[in-house]
């Protein structure tokens, strides 16, 4: 059944998508700023995790864990030391020394791993399962069950404890949070840390499924992207159905059209949502429009 | 309690505030009214933190407030009522209390029994418990905004404008709120466009006028005098019209 193992292969890797997109509507959502570094967060996990399991020998769930706080801490030196002291803080300037840093990540990822790719093992060994004709690797699960969890986890974050209430707070109106006592400035701190370990937690996921070498981070950045707007920007689960449909469509267009044409799905995908319906799915035109982006 | 020593802020490249001095004492309620432009707000945002004086000082239990960052400036009692309410709209109304209470998160029932006080008080807000902030009527959302700002307790309570696009009613009784607050023993500092509302539960009052207090006295005075009279009560413009 091609139609089956097409739609696993797509919500695998729309999961990645998705995790990337929370990345970018975590920040966004406390300084509407786009991190187009995300893409590059993933890439450090995956590598970073091939390096603490290969090199340094910890056990696979050590490796994960410390390639997440190695990432969370790239995320937080990010904010505290280049988007802190910026001159400029206009959020265009801001986005715009995004971009620069993800140029950093990816030449220093160069300069440290090489341009091979790289694998992981996977988290659990053994025969991929057969379902309706169709092979899932057992990969494929964990990396839906790091997603899912991830998505969970967060929404739990931000509605029930109190440093994601005022996290919000701080997206919905940071004079007011200030005002009432809120450091913003933490809070923004915070969501960088934690979009940078959402983010090498799915590359680490991802590797053993599909390696990961340098220069993976522009491309699942971008797709990551083209879920957050798809999805509507800030809205969690937006990005997660978001990231699904675009796993599953660009696999389906692999399947059935074309392998080659599949990295243009996302974007196309982009371009109609911009043309169609700028604020997402489940975005709301009213917010859209007092947002400055 | 609150001293303003000649301060000069700017605001944007606008000279907004040119030596401006006013103290406010325990127990007062203390107005502060000027046409728009005057540097009301800017005034109120350089004594909460938002903005920073660039000479001159603000004393706060004669500790130097204008160089500390906002959250430290709310932590030792000033809590303001910001104009235009500026609640959470995409969040509940139990969160925005919440969030009044920020810095007392990790007293464990601090935040609830505030809470529960704030729905005694204004029980509308009990009924609207898990409504959108932002699905509030415009009375509703300033009760909001004052409950979130006594959620920290403060001893000195700013309120700009609190009476801006409400109707009669709604202005009376949150005018009636304030005096409550005053018998409770918080201080208040009261920034109005709506002079006679303002003037009558004053006990004292400044008048701003293009970023100077241009004259300052007890609400009764300041009622009868004949320069506010014109310029904010519209006295002679109603004896004209008599005319």
């Amino acid at each position: 059944m091609d139609f089956i193992q097409y739609l696993f292969s797509g919500l695998t890797v729309g999961a990645i998508y998705a995790l990337v997109a929370l990345g970018y509507n975590i920040i966004y959502n406390v300084t509407e700023i786009i991190n187009f570094a995300q893409g590059e967060f993933v890439m450090l996990g995956g590598l970073l995790a091939v390096f603490y399991r290969e090199v340094l020998h910890f056990p696979l769930a050590f490796a994960f864990l410390a390639s997440v706080v190695t990432v969370g801490f790239v995320g937080y030196f990010f904010e505290r030391f280049v988007i802190r002291y910026a001159r400029e803080q206009a959020v265009l300037s801001l986005i715009i020394i995004t971009i620069a840093f993800s140029i950093v990540l990816k030449g220093s990822a160069m300069l440290f791993w090489g341009k091979d790719p790289y694998t992981l093992e996977p988290f659990t060994q053994g025969e991929p399962w057969i379902i309706f004709g169709a092979a899932l690797q057992r990969q494929s699960l964990w990396v839906f069950l790091t997603g899912t969890a991830i998505v969970v986890g967060l929404s739990l974050f931000f509605s029930r404890s109190y440093y994601g209430k005022a996290m919000c707070a701080c997206a919905d109106n940071p004079v007011a949070a200030r005002m009432v006592g809120i450091p913003v400035r933490k809070m923004i701190m915070l969501s960088f840390v934690l979009s940078a370990a959402i983010g090498a937690a799915g590359g680490v996921a991802i590797t053993p499924l599909s390696l990961m070498e340098y220069d993976r981070g522009a491309l699942l950045g971008l797709k990551g992207f083209g879920a957050a707007v798809l999805g509507g920007l800030g809205h969690f689960w937006g990005a997660l159905v978001a990231g699904l449909f675009l796993g599953i469509a660009e696999s389906m267009c692999a399947g059935y059209l074309s392998s080659g044409y599949k990295d243009a799905v996302a974007l196309v995908a982009l371009l109609l949502v911009l043309f169609v319906r700028p604020q997402g799915f489940f975005g709301n035109a009213e917010v859209g429009s007092i947002k400055r982006f | 309690m609150l001293t303003v020593r000649s301060i000069h802020t700017y605001y944007d490249s606008i000279h907004a505030l040119k030596g401006v001095s006013i103290h406010v004492a325990e127990g007062e309620i203390v107005t502060l009214i000027g046409a728009n432009g005057a540097g009301k707000t800017t005034l109120v945002h350089t004594i909460c933190g938002l903005l920073k004086p660039s000479r001159g000082s603000i004393h706060f239990y004669d500790r130097p407030i204008h160089v500390l960052p906002p959250e430290k400036i709310v932590s030792l009692g000033i809590a303001l009522v910001p104009e235009g309410r500026q609640i959470f709209s995409t969040l509940s109304v139990e969160v925005n209390l919440e969030m009044g209470a920020f810095l007392y998160r990790n007293e464990n029932d601090y935040a609830k029994e505030m809470k529960e006080r704030m729905f005694q008080r204004f029980p509308v807000l009990r009924k609207r418990r898990h409504q959108l902030a932002g699905t509030l009527s415009g009375g509703e959302q300033q009760m909001l905004a004052i409950a979130r700002a006594l959620m920290s307790k403060p001893r000195l309570l700013i309120l700009d404008e609190p009476s801006m696009g409400l109707a009669p009613l709604i202005v009376a009784e949150i005018f009636k709120i304030i005096q409550e607050l005053r018998e409770q023993g918080t201080t208040v500092l009261l920034i109005e466009q709506n002079a006679r509302s303002a003037l009558a539960i004053a006990d004292r009052g400044y008048v701003l006028e293009t970023g100077k207090v241009v004259l300052e006295g007890t609400g009764e005075a300041l009622l009868e005098h004949s320069e506010v009279q014109r310029a904010y009560l519209g006295r002679e413009t109603s004896r004209n019209w008599e005319v």
